[in-house]
């Protein structure tokens, strides 16, 4: 099989429900995040930070809660997914 | 410059919601692939027991009576003998899978402690109302890490068993230190700072 044959279907291939739960639970803990401050715009003081010190400028949850989604998903998910699709294979 | 209670809670929240999507990410995967990297097996017993190191700064700094300073302290002791005890099992130093009893331990600790220190009524304050909360989440929720004792490869049991973290970082991300709680606030909690 020729290897543009094989990158062709390597490209095509389509990842499994657990690689696809995985590569979801950081954008989906970053939507939480994003729709929390759109529900509580007043915890986002980075939109009038006049005022305010560093405590509120960065500790408030809604970012925290896109922090924690942003370090799952770079990295930590990745490196499940890269495992994950090798043990599917049998590599 | 330091920092008022609630941020403490919020920073803790974020290392619990970390903490439940590892956890969250080995029961989809199962434990053979999580650990195909071997940082990767020693992520979250390390967090649960720099969880429980952090905790001890919060007792110093954050607690004004008795039961606070032995509550919080019981919560840095059950968290790094939990954290201890799944890094010894992790390395192989540990044996006996009844090592894996110190995280329903600290479950029931924890929550203990939680109902215990709180000293005001649910709908004294947010704060109060979370904490009465929090303590029966984790009391209740000391279920899972107990069943994961037995079952360890059962992906319902753990998966409930992340899902535990995930609940108590939400409850603690919506801690304040002064606000009300549907519509309650006790006149002795003081005014909303905010």
């Amino acid at each position: 099989m020729s290897t543009q044959l094989v990158s062709e279907r390597a490209a095509v291939r389509r990842r499994s429900a657990r690689a696809r739960a995985i590569a979801g639970l950081g954008p989906l803990t970053m939507l939480g995040g994003v729709a929390w401050a759109f529900l509580q715009p007043y915890r986002i003081t980075l939109l009038h930070p006049h005022g305010q010190g560093f405590w509120w400028l960065a500790i408030e949850p809604p970012l925290l809660v896109v922090l924690g989604g942003i370090v799952f998903a770079l990295l930590i998910a990745p490196g499940v997914i890269e495992d994950l699709e090798a043990y599917e294979e049998g590599r | 410059m330091r920092p008022q209670a609630e941020f403490v809670h919020w920073m803790f929240a974020t290392g619990f919601l970390l903490l439940g999507l590892c956890m969250l990410a080995e029961a989809i995967v199962g434990t053979e692939v999580w650990r195909r990297q071997a940082w990767r097996a020693y992520l979250w017993p390390s967090l649960i027991f720099l969880l429980g190191v952090l905790m001890w700064p919060v007792m110093v700094f954050y607690t004004n009576s008795t039961i606070h300073v032995v509550a919080h302290g019981s919560w840095a002791e059950a968290l790094m003998l939990a954290g201890a005890a799944e890094l010894g099992l992790v390395r192989g130093k540990l044996h006996s899978r009844y090592w894996r009893l110190t995280m329903p331990l600290a479950f029931v600790v924890s929550g203990t402690a939680a109902l215990i220190h709180e000293q005001n009524g649910w709908f004294f304050a947010r704060a109060a109302f979370l904490h009465h909360a929090l303590g029966w989440t984790v009391v209740v929720g000391a279920i899972f890490p107990l069943a994961a004792a037995f079952r360890p490869r059962s992906p319902l049991v753990n998966s409930g068993y992340a899902l535990v973290f995930v609940v108590v970082a939400t409850m603690l991300f919506c801690d304040r230190d002064v606000a009300p709680i549907f519509g309650h606030l006790s006149s002795l909690a003081g005014a909303p700072h905010r």
